[in-house]
């Protein structure tokens, strides 16, 4: 897994709740049999039409619009637990959802695959909506470190909750795996315990 | 000191707590689909590592697989390179419970768990599915993973789980006739929100619940997902071990009175405290359908779509946005208006009481001609019992189809997608857009409103 530091980026802003994980991929491109190339078909139902043209009017078709911070509605990533959710996001080019409400499966999903998401109060969430619609080159500053994040067009910060052993998996990029594997004996003895 | 049901089976997981971080949680029961355990495979084979307890992963085919001509080899060649992907990991890393199409114990992940007596009181079970909540019927702590995790169930039989909060929602008095365990849920989801338990356990208690079957009960629990909920469980009583008893993975003799003893025990204690406690009377739900783009958009059968100003500003747009996917608009009544398809099963209600409750309905009556019917059994246990009930004589009689088992049009990975603009009434659990092929417009319902719109072609209340 990639570290994780610090990151400025623009935002692309996408203000639709409930966003689930049907939209962010939907279940015909569960298929493969690995990671790759899920980014291509990221929102694939709102991005294309039936003839795999892109929708004109969906934000990542708007090229005013970029970078690699994804800003959303509340309660994103609701329903399904695939993981190919957060391979799309990762895979397209995303490495940090911003949202007021994440569901749970999906925010694990995420930051198994050093994506970080920072849940921020609806009120910072609507000045970004409303910043990035003045100014598509309104950028945000997200500290994992310091666990901030900020507004660069308006100057307002805020902190964010992550737990403390993912943010050392993020700031060093280690795995939940490499961690289970190392209680073997644990594990082990656990299992005794109950025979 | 006073325990909750959860608290007594989490705390009997626990291997160890990462310093300021997670759980690391034991797992009783590991299920696996084809569709979100290749790659954690693939991590497994780049690292170097074997399965460490293969006897506690139970591995069956189910949401990419044909619902006709399950005989055949599968038309759509990708589907097939996942199902032989499936059967290749199965092979080298030495699984010894796979259930690939055509063999007898093949169905739903969810469906034939029970069925076969792999689900029981007290365990953790994980799958790379969310509706892993449907196991909690049987006083279990069970959840949906992440591919990764899958891995680490695969390597280690551990998962790292943040510990969550707990609800207790609790149901008094008896349900109406004509209303049912989904319609139980949907009034809840309604209520609670999409959004609403995240971060929550849910323990489902109270007379109506008491009184439901265990097939019932898997559908109330399956649904917790549908409000953001962690997993969602009700204690085990005469009705779960009588269901338990003698299935095949059961524990038998002298151990199945020992695992019974202690079973009794899981319960919440008195005076046991939960983060969130709420209360619904039963005689307040009505049968449920849902108008909107998520399962927390749904109404009485009887009621209409809210209007924008009874929605909060902030939501309007994606109200909106729903509700011009569907082709309804705010403050309409949906009852009578025309639909296309229905659809009977899925993980949610593809059980043998789902089918019985449809087939009591349709009896002598016949399906109407607008509309497609698939009927889809959620195992071949169910199919099997199906014929022996008589139930397939009624189906057949009424116009319907049976067809093979499998996760179907709930997710249409499939052929059994729903036409764009169409509308279907299902008893699966996502109305999300797209969720039964682009385009498809879905109301979700229970089994009884499903078998009242198959014969009428309409939105209809099976107790008119």
């Amino acid at each position: 897994m990639e570290k994780f530091g610090t990151l400025t980026s623009t935002v692309v802003p996408l203000p639709i709740e409930n966003v689930d994980t049907d939209q962010i991929i939907p279940a015909r491109f569960l298929k493969a049999t690995n990671k790759d190339g899920f980014g291509d078909n990221l929102f694939a139902d709102w991005r294309y039409n039936k003839d795999g043209s892109p929708k004109a009017d969906f934000i990542l078709n708007n090229p005013v619009f970029g970078g690699s911070i994804l800003v959303a509605g509340k309660n994103f990533g609701s329903g399904s637990s695939r993981e190919h959710a957060a391979w799309a996001i990762d895979g397209y080019g995303f490495k940090v959802v911003v949202s007021s409400f994440f569901a749970d499966i999906f925010k694990n999903n995420a930051l198994n695959n050093g994506v970080l998401p920072v849940v921020v109060s609806a009120e910072f969430l609507a000045e970004i909506f409303d910043g990035a619609n003045k100014d598509p080159k309104l950028t945000l500053t997200v500290d994992l470190e310091n666990q901030t994040i900020s507004n660069n067009a308006n100057g307002k910060s805020e902190s964010f909750e992550i737990n403390a052993y993912k943010k050392e998996c993020l700031l060093k990029g280690l795995d939940d795996i490499d961690y289970l594997l190392s209680k073997r004996e644990l594990i082990e003895a656990y299992e005794a315990s109950r025979k | 000191m006073s325990k909750t049901l959860f608290d007594k089976i989490w705390d009997a997981h626990v291997v160890s707590t990462v310093e300021n971080g997670p759980t690391q949680l034991y797992i009783d029961r590991h299920f696996c689909h084809e569709v979100t355990s290749p790659q954690a495979f693939n991590g497994l084979r780049a690292r170097g590592l074997k399965v460490f307890r293969p006897e506690l992963t139970t591995m069956t085919a189910d949401h990419n697989t044909p619902t006709i001509d399950q005989d055949k080899p599968v038309k759509d060649p990708i589907s097939r390179n996942q199902l032989d992907t499936f059967a290749k990991n199965a092979a080298e890393f030495n699984m010894p419970l796979y259930y690939p199409l055509g063999h007898d114990k093949n169905g739903v992940v969810h469906i034939i768990g029970p069925e076969n007596g792999f689900t029981q009181p007290g365990m953790t079970i994980v799958c790379g599915d969310s509706h892993t909540s449907t196991h909690g019927a049987f006083g279990t702590i069970a959840f949906g993973i992440g591919t990764s995790e899958v891995e680490m169930v695969l390597a280690t039989q551990c998962v790292l789980q943040t510990r969550p909060k707990t609800m207790r929602i609790n149901y008094n008095g008896k349900l109406g006739a004509g209303v049912s365990a989904k319609d139980l849920a949907l009034f809840t989801i309604a209520k609670l929100t999409t959004g609403g338990a995240t971060g929550y356990f849910v323990e489902y208690a109270g007379e109506a619940i008491r009184n439901m079957t265990m097939e019932e009960r898997m559908t109330v629990c399956n649904l917790s997902i549908e409000m953001g909920a962690r997993g969602g469980m009700i204690a085990p009583d005469e009705t779960t071990f009588n269901y338990v008893k003698g299935r095949e993975f059961a524990p038998k003799g002298a151990e199945w009175d020992e695992k019974l003893a202690y079973w009794k025990t899981l319960k919440s204690d008195e005076g046991a405290k939960f983060d969130l406690e709420l209360d619904f009377d039963a005689a307040d739900i009505q049968p449920m359908i849902t108008y909107g783009t998520n399962p927390g958009m749904g109404m009485g059968i009887q009621e209409s779509i809210p209007t924008l100003d009874q929605i909060d500003e902030a939501g309007r747009i994606s109200f909106q946005k729903s509700l011009d996917y569907m082709g309804f608009q705010p403050g309409e009544q949906l009852l009578g208006k025309s639909i296309d398809y229905v659809f009977l099963g899925s993980c949610t209600n593809g059980r043998i009481e789902d089918f019985r409750i449809f087939a009591n309905y349709v009896k002598g009556k016949k399906k109407a001609d607008n509309v497609v019917v698939w009927l889809v059994p959620g195992s071949w246990g169910v199919e099997k019992q199906i014929r022996e009930e008589g139930l397939l004589d009624i189906f057949t009689d009424a116009g319907f189809l049976l067809r093979q088992p499998g996760c179907s049009a709930c997710l249409a990975m499939n052929d059994d997608k729903v036409p764009a603009g169409k509308y279907a009434v299902s008893t699966s659990n996502r109305n999300f857009e797209g969720r039964q092929g682009p385009g498809a417009r879905t109301i979700l319902a229970g089994p009884l409103v499903a078998a009242a719109a198959a014969i009428t072609g309409k939105i209809t209340d099976p107790r008119v």
